[in-house]
């Protein structure tokens, strides 16, 4: 009798654990603000600015790279000095972790109003972005995310909501464009994490390759905590694609890449933004070679201000995933905002972020009327000897003259992989 | 039909591991009647600790193959394993023994919280991809593909298995488990140390999570601090569809299980016509686990099974 019972309270902690599901640290507490010491004459104060990332969590290598972006441009302005209003401003950045999380996203965005934050550098994924927007909007606080890309983010119609990077539209578009004219894919499965990234984009990439002529022969799902994908690629195996599109983060793409190659699927293997990193090919291992990934922006290298930003970055922060010179940029845009407004003050600055235009480090930086990145180019990348390199930069303007040298000799190496 | 087989041959493999870690709940449930929620957090040390040793012994450029690599991370993984099982019944259940068996299970779920976040401290949140030591070269069957990992792991489970049947039933520890489980006092009484036996319970359960841990993590090639938790679960619930404190019903529990899973997750798709999709896999475990509380809450192959022989 008593295990009977035993039992059932087991099952019912079981549920309790398998509902509340996993994931649960607490965020760690905001780092203390550096307290400001200017030199007397100009009064000082401190104007605090969020960031915020999954900094824990399987995202949280891209989540640091985010973060770190931020305080590398933070840091640089502070030991330049910045004036603004008359007074020597030092700026503080309060770094928040959203555990990629869209519930804790809301929360964390909650906080930063609260600090009374002049702006917000964040979030990382479309999921925690969007129902944050919401927060920052209605407290009249800028928000430029440097990396969400689900178009549905800037279509809310928040004035609040800026974005330095091409949006899932401009990338699924382009994506499925050279799956079928350049990969030569005809039959092509798609999976997808679930998440308002993952899932918008596989839904973009499905609308791009469906409208260029190739078939979906299957759709799968899995989440992006997920390590087990065989039963889902053995279904997809017996569909015959030539070509399996994912859209997720790396740290599902890792294990999914080699889980093909074990199960000898045979397909192509492309995907998005999110794979795009050094974590990728660590996780993957053998299996990374000959995978090709979107991503928004111009190849690191080819950055106008890359090479310089690479070497300032990986001199305090190490390697740089993906995302990190988005969030210096979308830093530097925002205080170039404040300056040009002579204020800090969202809504003092704001109309000055929606004109801004100016030559970032991931090129040159205009918004439209949503608040997206104007003309952003979209690059494609095949790992090739353990290492991403790059295949060819579509769209963008002449500005980034460096990225395009030759048109004409970019994909054979894509094609017979 | 080749994707049927396809399918079942995941879910043997998937199986093989739950069937493994199944017998640490089971194991322990039979002589206790205490389900060890922290079993799942020690398959995860097991995987860490091996993959930890692995790393090294390729960072120091030893040039040793792969498989040997692999069995000195094991070799290292074991013995933690077995201390680390011996001082979680020591420090959190010894002490609670006469206690309401409530108390015992909360102190299980709280050590699974603690080691969670020992290993979380110790080996950081980042996912660890785990180096490829043996072959995985595809080999066809059938139709199906079976990579020598996946032989490996189904071959080196069951030799496990058929070792554990054999110390339960043919030896005088075995013996002394069996007599314990039936009614402690009265084994007491016979002259069996009961602190030993149960001692040697945690500890042989946790070589085996040990050897699960590192199968879990080089089957799919990634190691993380939460990884034991949903597995935990998941075998928990093989332990009880099989008919937990019946090591049999653990080891069928586990690979029924996985070949639920499996196909379920294959086919849900198909068969609802894509009202359903494969993100639900995860729910199969819980759904049969429900089932089988409320139709046969004594599992398939009921626990008086144990309690007899």
């Amino acid at each position: 009798m008593q295990r009977r019972r035993v039992l059932g309270i087991g099952f019912a902690l079981t549920l309790a654990f398998a509902l509340s599901g996993c994931g649960r640290e607490t965020p760690p507490p905001p780092p203390p603000a550096p307290k400001a010491e200017a030199p007397k004459p100009p009064p000082a104060v401190t104007v605090k600015i969020g960031s915020v990332a999954p900094l824990t969590g399987p995202q949280s290598h891209l989540g640091k790279d985010n973060d770190n972006g931020a305080k590398l441009a933070i840091d640089e302005l502070n030991a330049k000095g910045v004036m603004i209003g008359g007074a020597k401003v030092t700026f503080a950045l309060v770094s928040e972790d959203d555990q990629a999380d869209p519930k804790t996203g809301t929360i964390v965005a909650q906080k930063l109003v609260d600090a009374k934050v002049a702006g917000v550098i964040g979030h990382l994924n479309s999921g925690t972005t969007i129902p944050a927007s919401k927060i920052y909007h209605d407290a009249g606080i800028v928000q430029i995310s440097p990396s969400a890309t689900n178009p549905k983010y800037t279509e809310q119609g928040y004035k609040s909501a800026f974005r330095v990077m091409a949006n899932d539209v401009q990338q699924g578009k382009v994506l499925g464009e050279y799956a079928v004219a350049r990969m030569g894919a005809k039959r092509i499965a798609i999976i997808d994490d679930r998440t308002a990234y993952g899932q918008g984009l596989a839904d973009e990439f499905e609308k791009a390759a469906k409208a260029a002529g190739a078939t979906i022969v299957g759709r799968e799902y899995t989440s992006d905590k997920a390590t087990d994908f065989r039963s889902i690629l053995t279904s997809v195996k017996g569909k015959k694609p030539d070509l399996l599109f994912y859209g997720g983060m790396d740290a599902q793409a890792g294990p999914m890449a080699s889980q093909m190659k074990a199960l000898a699927v045979g397909s192509k293997f492309l995907a998005g933004d999110g794979v795009q990193s050094p974590e990728f090919i660590k996780l993957a291992g053998a299996a990374a070679e000959g995978v090709v990934a979107s991503s928004p922006g111009v190849p690191l290298d080819k950055m106008p201000g890359g090479k310089g930003f690479t070497e300032r970055f990986t001199a305090k922060y190490g390697q740089v995933q993906i995302y990190a010179p988005f969030a210096y940029d979308a830093t530097m845009t925002l205080v170039e905002a404040m300056i040009k407004a002579n204020s800090t003050d969202p809504a003092r600055y704001l109309p000055e972020l929606a004109k801004m235009s100016r030559q970032g480090v991931t090129g040159p930086i205009t918004f439209d009327e949503k608040g997206d990145l104007r003309n952003g180019p979209i690059t494609l990348y095949l790992v090739k000897d353990g290492k991403w390199s790059t295949i060819e930069t579509v769209g963008g303007l002449a500005a980034a003259p460096a990225a395009a040298p030759a048109p004409e000799k970019p994909a054979p190496a894509a094609e017979k992989k | 039909m080749d994707i049927f087989l396809q399918q079942l041959v995941n879910g043997v493999v998937l199986g093989a591991i739950y069937a493994l870690v199944a017998l640490g709940y089971t194991m322990v449930y039979g002589i206790l009647g205490l389900i060890n929620f922290a079993h799942g957090e020690v398959v995860m040390i097991g995987a860490m600790v091996a993959l930890t040793v692995i790393q090294l012994l390729l960072a120091s450029g030893v040039p040793l193959p792969g498989p040997v690599v692999a069995a000195i991370g094991l070799a290292a993984a074991i013995p933690t394993c077995m201390l680390l099982g011996f001082a979680i019944e020591r420090v959190a259940y010894r002490p609670l023994r006469e206690a309401p068996r409530l108390a015992a299970l909360i102190t299980a779920i709280g050590m699974s919280i603690v080691l969670q976040n020992v290993a979380m401290i110790i080996w950081g949140r980042r996912y660890h991809s785990v180096p490829s030591l043996l072959p995985v070269t595809p080999h066809q069957f059938a139709g199906a593909t079976i990579t020598d990992l996946q032989i490996f792991i189904v071959l080196l489970a069951a030799l496990i298995m058929a070792g554990l049947l054999y110390l339960v039933h043919r030896t005088r520890l075995g013996r002394a488990m069996r007599a314990t489980s039936q009614n402690p006092e009265v084994a007491g009484l016979m002259g069996v140390n009961i602190n030993t036996v149960i001692s040697m319970t945690f500890i042989i359960g946790s070589a085996l999570a040990a050897v699960a841990g590192l199968m879990v993590s080089a089957y799919y090639g990634v190691a993380h601090y939460v990884m034991g938790f949903m597995l935990g679960l998941k075998a928990f619930t093989a332990a009880v569809l099989g008919g937990i404190g019946n090591l049999g019903g653990a080891m069928l529990g586990g690979l029924l299980l996985g070949v639920i899973e499996s196909l379920g997750a294959g086919y849900i798709g198909t068969l609802t016509g894509g009202f359903l999709g494969s993100h639900y896999q995860d729910v199969f475990a819980f759904t049969v686990l429900i089932l089988v509380l409320v139709f046969r809450p004594s599992g398939l192959l009921g626990e008086r099974v144990t309690e007899r022989s």
